[in-house]
């Protein structure tokens, strides 16, 4: 195992560790504690799983898991910021439909394969947005009813 | 025999015709590299709020069926596994399409699944109700054991790393504590307010299994998907039966070990179609021929994996303990309906139970129907690129999980665990069991809390837990399963490599 995907092993298993632990902390702290009766039992098989599984990774014996190369974080990052300003910030504040429709036209720019200086391809990925629009737009809003957040838009 | 009793509302008009959309669509859907059976039914699951509980569960268990033979389709004609179950598939099935015999490997592929799928919706039907009256006999001791065995077995058997499994079922089982306490009205771990009503099931199951692929597919970057689709000859379906006929060691094989396998909670697909594949090698007279397009390859993985989805429902509509992820996906679709599968659930809701299940029976059939006329087309849409598919996927996944109560919060908790998921995922952790252990949660407090407090008043915690002939076997179960996957994984270290371990995960994954 190369020295990348050890350090990420660290990284990953320190952060299950450090909320295992957190979570066996409140649950042995909060009270009341007969409410805290179940989380307690199994956040301490929590905690100690997770830091074992640290412990396994600072040592270099995790055997499973490939980690996250360079390129495919590179690929993916885009992809991600767009996913994460649609779902946590767009959605809600220009409506789902204007939202939903922005971020799968840029989500299709970005992951498409056909040249970007072809007017033909800008004219599909814009055909292709506004027949899945339609789609969403029957499917929830006509059939399912329901109602979306419209904020500033639809 | 009371299903047949039943068998007349799957063909009423509107039960009929779910049953056909799901059939349809879970084969294309299946087709699709990406889309997993567990991850069609997730994102399904938003479209049956409208609909009565049997025509729901209709769609879903014909959408299950179906994705998983579907899942053929391209393993055949593409070289890529519709789903994991497929794997053993590609193996003989794509040599045969490349030697121009892909009409008789999908033909052999459908028939074979149809053949092995009724044989596991039978078995589902005799032994659900001898399960479910025996299951009648079980006290809250015993259910918080059988939470806690759905958990285990599952968090041990579906992951690479036991350890890592049974963390996965901790972090779910955590997840489930999220919100107010049933008893005291006591706050739990709220730490923002999109969770202040607890963790959703069916939002946190569209993000767990949704998200993950999407941004699977969004690190493929801009490449061109290189899958050529292999166009296939006619060939009579007559010879596939007399294949089907002569190549009957396999397909008993395959339908045995599916069956089988099935019934073991946690046990997937995968494991079915490699297993029954590798068997009917054994067994076979003609077993050089296997990896060269061999058909007797394709019956039995085809067999196996469509076999083990009778099974894997059996655990799950008798003691609530889901049998595979798909079977956990099910079990959030029943709840959203208000309907807990247990032992009483043959009782109290015998036409929801029954329908469902013969909808299955007929499901397999239609699937072989249906499968044998649109394996062309979807293998097509198989060919979606992976932009588009992927954009589709997060747009169903952020309306699916609003439409669940309308909330912002339940989108923001998808979203969330999805994306946390995935790098969970790349580090060895696995969706199944902590969705096993989110789901599983409530009924392992719930029992857990009960028995403590009828032990308190009669003999003790201790003496109520780990006594009675019930309880040890269940703690038995538990423990071997840990020991066994212990066992196996020290057993693995010995003969492999760190890079085989990758190497296969990466080809697994």
């Amino acid at each position: 195992m190369t020295d990348l995907p050890r350090n990420q092993h660290i990284i990953a298993s320190g952060v299950i560790a450090a909320i295992g632990t957190s979570v066996a902390y409140i649950s042995f702290t909060q009270e009341p504690a007969d409410a805290f009766i179940f989380p307690r039992l199994i956040s301490s098989v929590f905690a100690v799983l997770a830091i074992w599984t640290f412990a396994k990774a600072v040592l270099g014996r995790t055997k499973v898991g490939n980690g996250i190369s360079v390129s495919a974080l590179r690929n993916m990052l885009p992809g991600l910021v767009v996913t994460c300003l649609y779902v946590f910030w767009a959605a809600k504040a220009l409506g789902f439909y204007t939202a939903t429709a922005i971020a799968f036209f840029i989500l299709l720019t970005l992951y498409d394969p056909a040249p970007h200086t072809h007017a033909q391809s800008w004219v599909k990925r814009l055909l292709i947005t506004a027949a899945f629009m339609a789609v969403m737009y029957g499917l929830f809003a006509q059939l399912l009813n329901v109602f979306t957040p419209h904020e500033i838009f639809f | 025999m009371e299903f047949l009793f039943y068998m007349g509302d799957v063909f009423s008009p509107v039960n009929f015709g779910l049953l056909v959309l799901g059939t349809v669509g879970g084969l294309i859907l299946g087709a699709t590299p990406g889309l997993s059976p567990t991850m069609a039914v997730a994102l399904l699951i938003p479209f049956t709020f409208q609909l009565e509980p049997q025509q729901g569960l209709i769609l879903l268990g014909a959408a299950y069926t179906s994705t998983v033979a579907g899942g053929a389709v391209s393993a055949i004609l593409l070289k890529i596994p519709g789903a994991p179950a497929n794997i053993a598939t590609t193996l003989d099935g794509h040599k045969m399409a490349t030697k121009g015999e892909g009409a008789k490997a999908l033909q052999v592929s459908f028939l074979a699944s149809a053949i092995g799928g009724v044989f596991g919706v039978l078995l589902l039907i005799f032994l659900t109700p001898v399960l479910a009256q025996w299951a009648l006999a079980f006290g809250p001791s015993h259910l918080f054991w059988l939470a806690i065995l759905g958990v285990t077995v599952i968090g041990t058997l579906d992951s690479s790393s036991v350890v890592k499994g049974l963390l996965s079922g901790c972090i779910g089982l955590w997840l489930a504590t999220i919100g107010f306490d049933d008893i005291m009205g006591a706050q739990r771990f709220i730490f923002h307010p999109a969770v202040s009503g607890g963790i959703n099931v069916i939002p946190a199951l569209i993000g767990l299994f949704a998200i993950p692929q999407v941004i699977t597919m969004f690190t493929k970057g801009r490449t061109k998907d290189t899958a050529e689709v292999i166009t296939v000859k006619k060939h009579p379906i007559r010879f596939a039966f007399i294949e089907i006929f002569k190549r009957k060691t396999a397909l008993v094989i395959g339908t045995l070990t599916g069956s089988i396998i099935g019934l073991i909670p946690g046990v997937g697909g995968q494991i079915a179609g490699l297993v029954a594949y590798d068997q009917s090698r054994k067994f076979s007279r003609e077993s050089e021929k296997f990896g060269t397009g061999h058909s007797e390859g394709v019956i039995a993985a085809e067999s196996a994996n469509n076999a083990m989805v009778g099974p894997s429902l059996v655990p799950l509509l008798t003691l609530s303990i889901p049998g595979s992820p798909t079977a956990a996906v099910l079990l959030g679709g029943l709840l959203i309906h208000g309907i807990f599968p247990g032992p009483d659930l043959f009782m109290n809701y015998p036409q929801v139970a029954w329908t469902f299940i013969d909808s299955m029976l007929i499901g397999q059939i239609l699937m072989c129907i249906f499968g044998l006329y649109i394996a062309g087309l979807a293998a097509r849409v198989a060919q979606v690129p992976r932009a588009v598919m992927a954009s589709i996927v997060l747009g169903l996944a952020l309306f699916g999980s609003y439409s669940v109560q309308h909330s912002m919060g339940d989108v923001y908790v998808m979203a969330t665990l999805g994306i946390a998921m995935y790098f969970l995922e790349r580090f060895g952790f696995s969706a199944a069991p902590l969705v096993l252990g989110l789901i599983l949660g409530p009924i392992a407090e719930a029992n857990f809390i009960q028995g403590s407090m009828i032990a308190t008043a009669t003999i003790g915690v201790g003496v109520y837990f780990f006594t009675g002939w019930l309880n040890w076997l269940l703690i038995c179960i538990v423990t071997a399963s840990i020991g066994y996957s212990i066992w196996m994984e020290v057993m693995m270290r010995r003969y492999t490599t760190k890079d085989e371990a990758i190497a296969k995960e990466e080809a697994l994954s």
